[in-house]
């Protein structure tokens, strides 16, 4: 019979090596759900995978999409997978990227119609300052009360999702939109915008912010001490505990990190892409972070990768409808069965199969 | 080169290479709900497929549903525009910043935003459809069919069209039916099948035994049908499963007439950026079949309203009429311009509570 | 404003309505921690359950029907959950954020062909007499099928976890599942059951969504339930009966903000539509602020028999 031992370090090979099996194996499944739906599945993969990036028609556009859409899912994923390596689970990250954009969107058009070098900056600051505060309500409420911080980062989300709605209609509404909700267009402020830094590569600051998180991240996590008691404290709590870890201090970092990185992506995005606040401000980048998060397997480099590919998946998919017309549906079904994939292949890389008697 | 260049290189070369196709336009649709969604979205693919019809093999159509307004929208638009497509209709008010963005960087490509006012460029056109003399009728048929003279509203967002649109209900409703009162109620979604079929409850619970929505799915019918003795009206599209009762009519968003005259344009070439504004006369609001559930007289009352308005002879905001605080606004005999209607952010005399902010 | 327009009898009906899909769900899931299994993709298993119920209803004529396949469905799709996390040993979070995905993706492809079709729904109950009591006939004798269901499925449940050997089996695994290997139980076979049970009451609720409260089939129409089941499971900690007070509670908030907004009551609408979710953190602090956490002991935790 067929059982599972356990390693006694995880296999560094298959550490790399399971996330391409994934991603082949959800191509082929792909493929044939594709088919099934009646669609070409060679050309169907072709379309998500290949022509977002070399196709001559569309990869002058696409690719520097691909950056635009990948850049808060890995400054979001970043701060996740801090807090899931200390098994400090933020499910809630989407409300902290909301108060981020609303109270980073809130300062810039504070200032509105002045033209100071200083409010861009302001804005990044405040926004940071908005998702902290969100997820601070979660952290405290832990460390005080040992209240589950999933449920309520959960509940905070929808809460915050309320609150956005209701600015849009108040207090930030645009006094010239002739009485539509929605806020000023930040694009159009250019003190306050998040524009380009370099014409047609999708850089804008959010991006740079991205790979200084990830760098920092990468620095903290594998040098600093702080990185080895948050690792720690995943992985053997009591031990952590011993070795005078202070777990209050851990959950408050984490969330604290998340919670920041999360506003800011929230800020980058409502005075970059998106433009301006409005009642569907918010795409659900916070719970595809968690996706990236897992699928990067919690480090800092794989969570880039796993952003750009996510990023691929959504454009590629937005193509395929436009092209195919496939229905939008069967890409976060691909999405789904991807993560899928790689939680199944992960197992081979934590135990070793073996075969013979029990 | 700049993004432009590259830009108008790549259509104008996907445009050679499509000379080769049998399509002499190609028309793009971008959608932010779900085509089967039986209301707003729904409305537009039967547009989409009218013009198909009407032009056979000369236009090819293609579409994108449940595309969320912001930077994913941009990003459609521009990756249908790279891909030849010559005219494309925007259907949501939320696309506006994007449709002109995208339209700045493709200037041989036309399009058309439905329920807009920004025109930042040429090849920008807006149109939208005077739903509020559908509304007019509607509130005509509530007044006189209500028993208990409660009428439940589910408004969507309070924006000026669903606030022409409650005004309009009202006035007709009052006329028709002097101690008439109005219970709104704002579901904060365009489509949300569950709210709906709860705030319509909650309001037939509180009395109300007439239901009009300015949300898009059919479960208020659902809910009206449950309860019973409650009468409802199709939303943007006929909902003619719920009838006799509780539908007892509906307002219809019909595109075709306007998709079919824009796309002849672009083949003709004479196609310009300009606002639209039609109503029940050009055909773009269509008045539901009036069920039998409704008195012949009510009927033809309803139908009568219906004519003068679509021969521009009655207009649906004529005065005395004030604002809800006291101040007048029309005097008696004049009517509302298009400047105000457009912008409506006030109630009329009569209906109680405030807009939310 | 006129709050005497509201009716607190066709309130307390309306609610019952309108919990019973977190209702069932919350009760499986209650089953499945109790297990010491956390998953988190009930919003998959129900908007699975919804998808199919709403399809086979229409295709057999027969809600009934439907609300069987629903289950069914909703057990099917929890096995790849259970597979991945009892044998595959995969990350529990992770596994259930998976299936959500999958499961709202798959059900909006195999919802497209039914989108704007109107379902045969359940009759309310109507039982000449009893149902015409004033006060206690509304709320307790006109209701349809599923609402008595859920409410004997409740009943049910406690039961079985009390009074049963296999309840003690069940929670024995969720309290510590070495000691139950050790014992000679089949941790695994145990938890797939109860996973398998938790998909079949999820998938039952989110057919209630599509089959009688809404009832149509929208993309997505679950809206969170999904998520609502997880925090009220948490909020009655882990006992039957206080699920059932927790779901009756939430649907509660949420139906009489509506009636507030109709009966025009002044205060803005969306700090009404957050209240229903602040007042779930408020209970779920006051709970953990009191020690009693009462959580299964192994919950979450990977069970790996070592030799």
């Amino acid at each position: 019979m067929i059982r599972l031992e356990k390693r006694l370090h995880p296999s560094r090979a298959l550490t790399s090596l399971t996330p391409i099996l994934a991603v082949i194996l959800t191509m082929i499944i792909g493929g044939v759900m594709f088919a099934l739906l009646g669609k070409p599945p060679l050309e169907s993969i072709r379309i998500i995978f290949w022509d977002p990036l070399f196709n001559p028609q569309f990869a002058a556009y696409s690719r520097p999409q691909l950056l635009v859409k990948a850049a808060p899912l890995i400054l979001i994923a970043i701060g996740l997978s801090i807090g899931f390596r200390a098994g400090i689970w933020n499910i809630g990250a989407e409300g902290q990227y909301i108060m981020g954009a609303i109270c980073g969107a809130g300062m810039g058009l504070a200032f509105y119609p002045a033209d100071l070098f200083i409010i861009f900056p302001l804005m990044v600051i405040t926004g940071a300052f908005g998702g902290w505060a969100w997820a601070m309500i979660p952290a405290l409420l832990k460390t005080r009360f040992g209240t589950n911080e999933i449920l309520v980062s959960l509940m905070l989300v929808y809460v915050a999702e309320s609150l956005l709605a209701s600015v849009s209609s108040g207090v930030l509404k645009n006094p010239d939109g002739m009485g539509f909700p929605g806020s000023r267009n930040l694009q159009q402020y250019p003190a306050a915008a998040n524009s380009e830094l370099i014409a047609n590569t999708g850089m804008h600051w959010g991006v740079v912010a991205c790979f200084i998180a990830v760098i920092f991240a990468y620095v903290v996590l594998t040098r600093h001490l702080q990185g080895f008691h948050i690792r720690l404290t995943g992985q053997a709590p009591r031990a952590a505990r011993f070795a005078g870890v202070n777990p209050h201090r851990v959950t408050i970092l984490c969330l604290g990190v998340s919670g920041a990185l999360a506003g800011m992506a929230g800020l980058f995005e409502v005075a970059g892409p998106a433009g301006q606040i409005t009642i569907d401000f918010n795409t659900g980048y916070g719970f595809t972070a968690i996706i990236v998060a897992f699928l990067g397997r919690l480090h800092p480099l794989g969570i880039v990768l796993a952003g750009l590919l996510m990023a691929l998946t959504y454009i590629g998919g937005e193509l395929a409808q436009l092209m195919l017309g496939l229905p939008g549906a069967s890409i976060q079904l691909f999405q789904g069965m991807l993560l899928f994939f790689l939680l199944a292949t992960d197992v081979f890389t934590h135990y070793r199969v073996r075969f013979g008697e029990a | 080169m700049t993004i432009k260049s590259i830009l108008t290189g790549a259509v104008t070369a996907v445009g050679l290479a499509s000379a080769a196709f049998a399509a002499d336009v190609k028309v793009g649709f971008v959608y932010v709900g779900p085509v089967g969604d039986g209301g707003w979205t729904y409305e537009h693919e039967q547009g989409r497929l009218a013009v198909e019809k009407h032009f056979g093999d000369k236009v090819e159509t293609i579409f994108q549903e449940s595309v969320p307004e912001g930077a994913d929208s941009e990003r459609v638009m521009t990756q249908m525009a790279l891909s030849g497509a010559n005219l494309i209709f925007t259907t949501s008010f939320g696309y506006m910043d994007p449709t002109n963005n995208v339209a700045a960087k493709f200037p041989n490509v036309k399009f058309e935003h439905a329920t807009g006012y920004k025109r930042m460029h040429p090849n920008v056109s807006t149109y939208s459809a005077r739903f509020y003399e559908g509304r007019a009728v509607q509130g005509h048929i509530a007044g006189k069919m209500t028993k208990t003279n409660k009428i439940g509203y589910i408004g969507s967002f309070p924006i000026p069209e669903v606030i022409r649109g409650i005004n309009a209900a009202f006035i007709h409703a009052k006329k028709a039916n002097p101690d008439v009162e109005f219970n709104i109620v704002w579901a904060y979604t365009w489509f949300d099948p569950a709210k709906e079929a709860d705030a319509a409850t909650a309001l037939i619970e509180q009395g109300a035994d007439v239901i009009l929505q300015h949300t898009d799915s059919t479960a208020p019918q659902a809910a009206a049908e449950k309860a019973g003795n409650v009468i409802t009206f199709g939303q943007a599209s006929d909902m003619p499963e719920y009838g006799p009762m509780p539908r007892v009519s509906s307002i219809i968003d019909d595109w075709a007439p306007y998709y079919i005259a824009r796309t002849q344009a672009v083949l003709d070439g004479s196609w310009a950026s300009m606002d639209t504004w039609d109503g029940i006369g050009p055909g773009m609001v269509k008045i539901g079949e009036i069920s039998n559930a409704v008195p012949a007289d009510v009927k033809a009352d309803a139908l009568a309203l219906r004519d003068s308005i679509a021969s521009g002879t009655y207009s649906p905001f004529t005065g005395p009429l004030n604002k809800q605080d006291g101040s007048a606004w029309l005097a008696a005999g004049e009517t509302a311009d298009d400047g105000t209607l457009a912008g409506m952010s006030f109630y009329v005399e009569g209906l109680t509570g405030d807009i939310p902010n | 404003m006129d709050l005497s327009a509201i009716n607190p009898v066709l309130l307390i009906a309306s609610l019952m309505v309108s919990a019973t899909p977190i209702l069932l769900a919350a009760i499986g899931e209650t089953v499945v921690e109790k297990a010491g299994v956390l998953n988190l993709g009930v919003e998959g298993m129900m908007i699975t359950g919804a998808v199919v119920g709403f399809a086979v209803a229409i295709n057999s004529g027969s809600p009934e029907l439907g609300f069987i396949c629903a289950a069914i469905a909703g057990a099917a799709l929890s096995l790849s959950f259970g597979f991945l996390t009892q044998v595959l040993l995969a990350n529990q979070v992770a596994t259930g954020l998976g299936l959500t995905l999958v499961g709202l993706g798959l059900s909006a492809l195999i919802g497209k062909p039914y989108e704007g079709m109107k379902s045969p729904t359940l009759p309310a109950l109507d039982i000449p007499g009893f149902s015409d009591i004033p006060i206690l006939g509304p709320i307790v004798f006109s209701h349809d099928p599923m609402v008595y269901v859920s409410i004997a499925l409740v009943i049910a449940v406690w039961a079985v976890l009390k009074y049963s050997r296999a309840g003690l089996i069940l929670r024995g695994v969720g309290e510590n599942h070495d000691a139950a290997h050790a014992l000679g139980y089949k941790v695994i076979r145990i938890r797939l059951l109860a996973i398998m049970f938790g998909g079949a009451c999820a998938g039952l609720g989110g057919a209630y969504l599509s089959l009688v409260r809404v009832p149509q089939w929208t993309e997505g129409m679950t809206s969170g339930a999904g998520w609502i089941a997880l925090a009220i499971v948490v909020f009655g900690s882990w006992k039957p009966l206080r699920v059932l007070v927790g779901a009756y509670l939430f649907g509660g908030v949420t139906v009489l903000q509506l009636n507030l907004q109709a009966a025009g009551v002044a205060i803005p609408v969306e700090y009404l539509s957050m209240s229903p979710y602040l007042i779930t953190i408020a209970v779920l602090v006051f709970i953990s602020a009191r020690g009693a956490q009462t959580a299964p002991a192994s919950l979450g935790r990977i069970f790996h028999a070592s030799n």
